[in-house]
């Protein structure tokens, strides 16, 4: 009985250690640096790329019509508000120039003196005439010297320039108070435009100087977004391309539209391209101008090639490339790549065949004697 | 020939392997302990290792981006490519802050990526799921430590990110998970300042007659827009061409562009020797506090052991055992509680490792030192039981 339990002893103690050495052993080889690396695979599949453009902008209005007095004034009546809808040619306000109409009198004035002083040049010229017939006369009859006649026929010419001078003085103040009519004209503020009234800078009594806006009208028919795209993914962006249009303010509905244009200058300071995408649909109710977009624009589809997701893509010795399974080897292969999509697929044009199975994501950087241990995820459940 | 500590053993052998797992224990806190600090330096060494640079361009005299804040223009990076032996230059800023999740928020750091597609200096060198980023805004690739996933939104500032990837040990230098976003959006978050205060800034510049002057419309436009651009990054990562020597590129960097420019070797100093060295002074302290703490704990559990069985060695020595076999028992018996305790140690530490919040580093080399630091502590431990056994007196066993 003492032999058995003797051994029963010596057997459970061994069967301790060798547990904790299997443990040991397990721990050694499965934790720490010496560990097989987890990693996933995929293959290299066909596909055709749809690649899209993504980028932002802001609601603007293709047409802003900056309403104001050409002449610094004083603003004497205003009709609009902010939010009113209104018509080509309609009176939105009117300036109060303040001494125009005292302008007009004077002006008036003036064109009364003027032609009083054309009357008067045309007595002094009827009488020059008068004179120069007379002396004339005269001096065929030999009665008077040629010298006289010579100094009657300078004051008639004299006379005739005074009176043409006087009669252009006259259309001259003619043409100002026509001008001064005119100034009285524009004093009233009117739309140039059908339109929305975006902006009311001022209120009534202010002075604005001439060319500062008082009213500012937008074509609600004309909005759209102006959208920049970083000129690294700007590949192929082009007008009348679809696109999707989501406001910030309306997150999950997209709005349909498509490009206008592209901008001939893009911000070299943002590195960015820029372009104007426009709404399909005229929008109800309009949009807040200034709000945010974001802007994806449809490609047209690509023929099919071989494409990688951009999750396998590593960078080993400064080359961009995939780890290749080969006969369960390692082997970095650089690629040079295509285009991308949005979903995160490139083209491959040179390095891999279709079906090469190739790591896709891994627990740590590889290198080609990086042991590994292939499964189907690494965080747990299938992303 | 039997042998005395194997027979010893067997006989409380309960005893003894519990003595071993307890011993175990605490060997495995001083793994551990070596294990956070080896994480520490390890945190430092893959922030470096997953921005792919040879050379930080940052900020005139400063230590950035990671050690202090550096602000250079976001346009230098053209002009540094056209510099001799620079291969790829990219823009890059790094923000730590606290992001929402859920109800809750965490640490991280949030880095902004130049565009230009995988692979792409500062970019995540490799992923546990989803793909990179591929839009220009308002996606991000996190690490897993930060608690998102897939298809989670994060809120940086004002604006929303959707998680599109997920990574593992990407961590700034004090472990924070880090969450990369488009370079633009990172700019903004880090330099663009919230809406009261732009607003404030606006009231204040509409105020200045300088600035506000009614005869010069579209003036007052143009410097409000001028005060909300920003056009800095923290640092412009660079990769040196392989035929050519990093402070060879490095000199006329600095010596014409007029910034500082940091090698791999400067800026692992940078991280290591000035960014953590108290942290990391602070764990070597506990860990010779534990070593300490270790070795009297072996001492008095040996001496304990001997002692217990006191009466056993004066039969022995009775009988006639000589000396050298009653040291080789007790001898034999200190290492095999130190081989046990450092197995249990060992296994302990692996198993904890992963539960703890900061990243815990168990190197092979470590368990080897530990191991042969633990086989000498025991030595050196079991010398007072040794030296009680030989002074005992065989006749106290006949009284």
């Amino acid at each position: 009985m003492k032999i058995f339990g003797l051994q029963r002893r010596t057997l459970a103690l061994f069967a301790v250690i060798l547990a904790l050495l299997l443990l040991f052993i397990y721990v050694a080889l499965r934790a720490g640096p010496l560990a097989p690396i987890a990693v996933t695979t995929t293959q290299v599949e066909l596909r055709s790329l749809a690649p899209s453009l993504f980028g932002i902008g802001t609601v603007e209005a293709g047409y802003t019509y900056k309403i104001g007095p050409t002449h610094t004034s004083r603003l004497k009546q205003i009709n609009v508000q902010v939010g009113d809808l209104v018509t080509a040619g309609q009176v939105l306000g009117e300036m109060d120039n303040v001494d125009l109409a005292d302008k007009l009198v004077a002006q008036q004035a003036a064109t009364r003196r003027a032609e009083a002083l054309v009357e008067q040049a045309e007595a002094t010229q009827k009488f020059a005439q008068a004179q120069v017939e007379r002396y004339e006369s005269l001096l065929a009859s030999k009665n008077t010297s040629a010298e006289s006649v010579a100094l009657k026929r300078q004051e008639l010419a004299l006379a005739k320039a005074t009176l043409k001078a006087a009669t252009a003085d006259i259309d001259r103040l003619a043409a100002e108070f026509s001008a001064l009519l005119n100034q009285k004209e524009n004093l009233q503020l009117k739309a140039p435009a059908a339109g929305l009234v975006v902006a009311r800078n001022s209120e009534l009594g202010s002075t604005v100087v001439a060319g500062q806006a008082v009213v500012e009208l937008i074509d609600p028919a004309s909005l759209w977004v102006h959208v920049r795209f970083d000129q690294v993914n700007a590949r192929g962006l082009a007008a009348n391309l679809p696109a999707s249009i989501t406001l910030r303010s309306q997150q999950g509905v997209s709005l349909l539209g498509k490009v206008l244009r592209v901008e001939p200058l893009a911000d070299a300071v943002t590195e960015e391209v820029l372009a104007k995408v426009i709404f399909n649909e005229a929008l109800q109710p309009l949009p807040p101008l200034g709000e945010l977009a974001e802007v994806t624009v449809q490609l047209l589809s690509l023929p099919v090639t071989a494409v990688i997701p951009n999750a396998a893509i590593r960078v080993n010795k400064g080359q961009r490339g995939v780890w290749k399974l080969t006969q369960d080897q390692l082997v970095f292969i650089p690629l040079l790549l295509g285009r991308a999509d949005l979903d995160g697929y490139v083209q491959v044009k040179e390095g891999l065949n279709l079906g090469d199975e190739i790591v896709l994501y891994s627990e740590k950087a590889l290198t080609a004697k990086s042991r590994l241990q292939i499964t189907k995820s690494l965080v747990g459940k299938e992303q | 020939m039997i042998s005395l500590a194997g027979r010893d053993i067997l006989h409380a052998w309960g005893k003894f392997i519990f003595t071993g797992v307890g011993l175990g224990l605490l060997i495995g806190v001083t793994l551990i302990m070596a294990g956070v600090y080896r994480g520490m330096v390890d945190d430092g060494k893959v922030l470096l290792d997953n921005s792919g640079a040879d050379l930080w361009v940052v900020q005139q005299a400063t230590l950035g981006p990671y050690a202090e804040p550096s602000s250079v223009p976001d346009d230098i990076w053209r002009s540094l490519l056209t510099q001799p032996g620079v291969a790829e230059a990219a823009n890059i800023t790094y923000l730590t802050m606290q992001i929402e999740r859920g109800e809750d928020d965490v640490r991280a750091m949030v880095v902004g990526i130049a565009p230009g597609g995988a692979g792409t200096l500062g970019w995540p060198r490799y992923l546990v799921a989803g793909r990179q980023i591929t839009r220009g805004h308002y996606e991000a690739v996190a690490d897993l430590a930060s608690g998102f996933q897939l298809g989670d939104y994060l809120t940086i500032r004002r604006n929303q990110y959707k998680v599109v990837g997920l990574t593992r040990r990407m961590v700034s230098a004090s472990g924070d998970p880090m969450i990369f976003i488009p370079l633009k959006g990172a700019q903004e978050a880090q330099f663009l300042k919230d809406k009261d205060a732009i607003l404030m800034q606006r009231r204040r510049t509409e105020a200045n007659p300088a600035l506000n002057r009614p005869n010069l419309p579209g003036l007052l436009e143009a410097v409000l827009a001028s005060q909300t651009t920003n056009p800095s990054v923290n640092a412009v990562l660079v990769r040196i061409k392989p035929e050519y020597l990093p402070q060879a590129v490095a000199e006329p960097i600095e010596r014409w562009q007029r910034f500082t420019v940091y090698d791999r070797e400067q800026m692992e100093g940078i991280l290591i020797g000035k960014l953590i060295a108290t942290s990391a002074r602070q764990i070597s302290m506990f860990l010779v506090i534990l070593a300490i703490v270790c070795a009297a704990i072996v001492a008095f559990i040996i001496y304990t052991l001997t002692m217990d069985k006191i009466r056993e060695i004066a039969v022995l020595k009775l009988i006639g055992t000589r000396n050298r076999t009653l040291v080789w028992m007790i001898l034999q018996q200190a290492l095999v509680l130190g081989a046990i305790g450092f197995v249990v140690g060992k296994i302990t530490a692996t198993f904890a490792a992963p539960i703890f919040p900061k990243y815990v580093l168990l190197l092979p080399i470590d368990s080897i030192i530990g191991f042969v630091a633990i086989q000498l502590i025991c030595t050196l431990a079991s010398v007072v039981a040794i030296r009680m056994a030989l002074k005992v007196d065989p006749a106290e066993v006949i009284g």
